[in-house]
């Protein structure tokens, strides 16, 4: 046993050689183009090019009749709904998971089930660029979707509006378009890991969407529950009565699709001052409804900003290690 | 002669399972080797270790003089592979598919796409290459896996199951292809659980078993070592003392008489005229023939006494 561990060790120690992005850009260019060609993505990227033109031109519509002088006409394209059209963010936030998961799903158990795998590590590269590679083809495919739909909904702007968007819009829309591809690279993260753990495409798939759907559907209300029954209002006093907020918002934060709508919410409408419960004293001397500047805007967002690109480096990182643990052969 | 391949002590083992044990091998340059033996015998998983694809639990590897655990690109950028049923991506053509094998070997676009002409005008795929791999048969797939094989320019090849799966005009065939490859000066490393069908191409093969390469040499070598005689010849004659006749004849090692008048002779050389002779002068001779067993024949035989041994020891 004892030799067993020295060798184990004296392996560990001695390094390959050779760069472990060799040939990384190839799987990146062969992975977009499938992406880009493939059938399943046309469907979805038709499906989300549609939604954002029937939204945002009923939002223009209601825009148009209801706001005469809003200072961020341009955001309201993406916030505004018109039943029985929910907003584009709203539509947003079912698409992209969807997407997400569809580009992922199947990256790495796919190359199992087609018998593809021990061809093309045999090639001179290392298994770092195989998973790297095909998590940036899936990244770039998002932010090329995104910003697609991103210059549609803004070209469509111009268009109805006739009003050209001022710098901040612009940034605050850029912002937003960097928000939504780390959200939608964390449900990306997510099909890619299942696709480690699974051997069946179809159970990483299956796996992935129960998730989604456990956050988009269930998790405010298991969060209700769990604050209200840790934390009850028996006597029904102000401090009760925010302790049970504040547990029920933390426990909500678990969720993606709960930082996400917060960093959306707070960087489209420049009204927004909080994200959680606030105190009347704490409003003294605020001019409610007047807009924050950018800067502002971003710092009530950044923790939710930032803990979204953790979970996507920790759900690539969990893929990476146990795909390098894998066996070749399934 | 230079050695292509080498391994000392090579061993893996996944928990209390033991997949290759010790494995001494050695190909010189040049030479097709077969590793022959059935499915589960540790085939496979030598080869993954020759790729640095699959870390050895101990001894060591050398292929062209380089450590695949630790050097595994110098390997893999000289080392074509085609493993056991290669699969490809179905929905892209042959052409498509084998542009990413270059692009993955770094070739430049006008050598990769000059390269992957011959490859498949040399596989007799000229004719399909626009088409998607997922319409091809699976001979078809297997030659588009040379191709993939052959497009690196490797110095070694190791083909895993080459012939599994093809009916019997496409495995000629591909046997034949391998031959080429011989001709080329390739050093191949052949692993197979088909003994009949590669014994033809390979100059010197080594049999596996629980995951110990428990025979090693030419085919004669191991026909001569296992069999007794290399050659088998089958005799019908009349008279009494045609059995010591035979017996008696120089290289004879064993003479079993299978019914009436027939009798079965294993000799080292062949040994017939002097047969012939003695049969004559003793009886009747009424028929002589020849053949040489097969490896399936050797290494049934081998395991039938490695049986019997370790029965008669228990």
């Amino acid at each position: 046993m004892s030799t067993e561990l020295a060798q184990s060790g004296a392996q560990a120690l001695a390094r390959r050689e050779g760069s472990p992005w060799t040939g990384l850009w190839a799987v990146v260019y062969k992975e977009l183009a499938d992406h880009l060609t493939g059938i399943r993505m046309q469907i979805l990227e038709t499906l989300m090019l549609l939604t954002a033109v029937g939204t945002v031109y009923a939002a223009t519509q209601s825009i148009r009749q209801t706001i005469g002088e809003d200072p961020f006409l341009f955001l309201r394209l993406f916030t505004t709904a018109r039943e029985p059209l929910p907003s584009f963010v709203g539509f947003l936030g079912f698409l992209i998971p969807l997407t997400a998961i569809a580009l992922g799903f199947d990256a790495i158990n796919g190359e199992y089930s087609r018998r593809t795998l021990s061809r093309v590590l045999s090639q001179p590269i290392y298994r770092d660029a195989l998973i790297l590679g095909k998590f940036l083809a899936g990244l770039a495919t998002l932010a090329i979707t995104l910003v697609a739909l991103w210059v549609v909904v803004t070209g469509m702007g111009l268009f109805v509006l006739g009003l050209p968007p001022g710098g901040e819009e612009v940034a605050r829309g850029l912002l937003f378009l960097v928000a939504t591809l780390a959200y939608a690279g964390i449900w990306m993260g997510l099909s890619m890991l299942f696709s480690a753990v699974f051997r069946q495409p179809a159970t990483s798939a299956m796996t992935a969407i129960a998730v989604w759907l456990l956050f988009a559907v269930f998790w405010d209300m298991l969060a209700a529950l769990i604050s209200q029954a840790l934390r009850p209002t028996q006597y029904g006093g102000v401090a009760e009565e925010l302790a049970q907020a504040r547990l029920q918002l933390l426990l909500a934060r678990f969720s993606p699709n709960t930082l996400y709508a917060e960093t959306v919410i707070a960087l489209l409408n420049p009204a927004v001052r909080s994200l959680g419960p606030v105190l009347i004293t704490q409003l003294e001397g605020a001019v409610l409804g007047t807009p924050l500047p950018l800067g502002q805007s971003l710092l009530i967002v950044w923790p939710q900003f930032t803990a979204l690109v953790a979970v996507v480096i920790l759900l690539f990182a969990a893929t990476y290690v146990l795909f390098q643990r894998q066996e070749v052969r399934a | 002669m230079s050695v292509a391949v080498e391994t000392v002590g090579l061993t893996k083992r996944y928990g209390d399972l033991v997949a290759v044990q010790g494995l001494n091998l050695r190909l010189n340059t040049g030479e097709v080797f077969g590793m022959l033996g059935p499915n589960g015998s540790g085939k496979t998983t030598t080869i993954l270790m020759l790729l640095g694809l699959t870390e050895p639990t101990a001894g060591t590897a050398r292929v062209l003089g380089w450590d695949p655990t630790r050097q595994p690109l110098q390997v893999k950028r000289r080392v074509g592979y085609l493993p056991d049923s290669v699969g490809f991506y179905d929905e892209l053509t042959a052409w498509e598919n084998l542009r990413y094998t270059a692009a993955l070997n770094g070739l430049p676009s006008a050598e990769a796409n000059r390269r992957i002409g011959e490859v498949l005008e040399r596989m007799g795929l000229q004719d399909v290459a626009h088409r998607k791999v997922g319409t091809f048969s699976r001979g078809m797939k297997q030659r588009l896996g040379l191709a993939d094989v052959l497009l690196k320019q490797p110095q070694v090849a190791i083909l895993d199951e080459p012939t599994l799966g093809l009916d019997p005009e496409a495995a000629l065939e591909f046997l034949a292809l391998i031959r080429s490859l011989k001709r080329d000066g390739l050093t191949v490393l052949l692993a197979s659980h088909l003994l009949h069908q590669v014994q033809s191409v390979c100059d010197r093969v080594g049999l596996f078993h629980r995951g110990r390469m428990v025979l090693e040499g030419t085919v004669d070598e191991l026909r001569e070592q296992v069999l007794g005689g290399a050659y088998r010849i089958h005799v019908q004659a009349r008279g009494v003392e045609v059995e010591r006749a035979l017996r008696e004849v120089p290289g004879v090692v064993r003479v079993t008489r299978t019914d009436g008048d027939t009798y079965r002779v294993e000799a080292r050389v062949d040994c017939r005229a002097e047969i012939a002779r003695r049969v004559v002068a003793s009886g009747e001779l009424l028929a002589l023939s020849v053949d040489r067993p097969g490896l399936d024949e050797v290494y049934a035989r081998y395991f039938q006494q490695v049986e019997a041994d370790s029965g008669g020891a228990a």
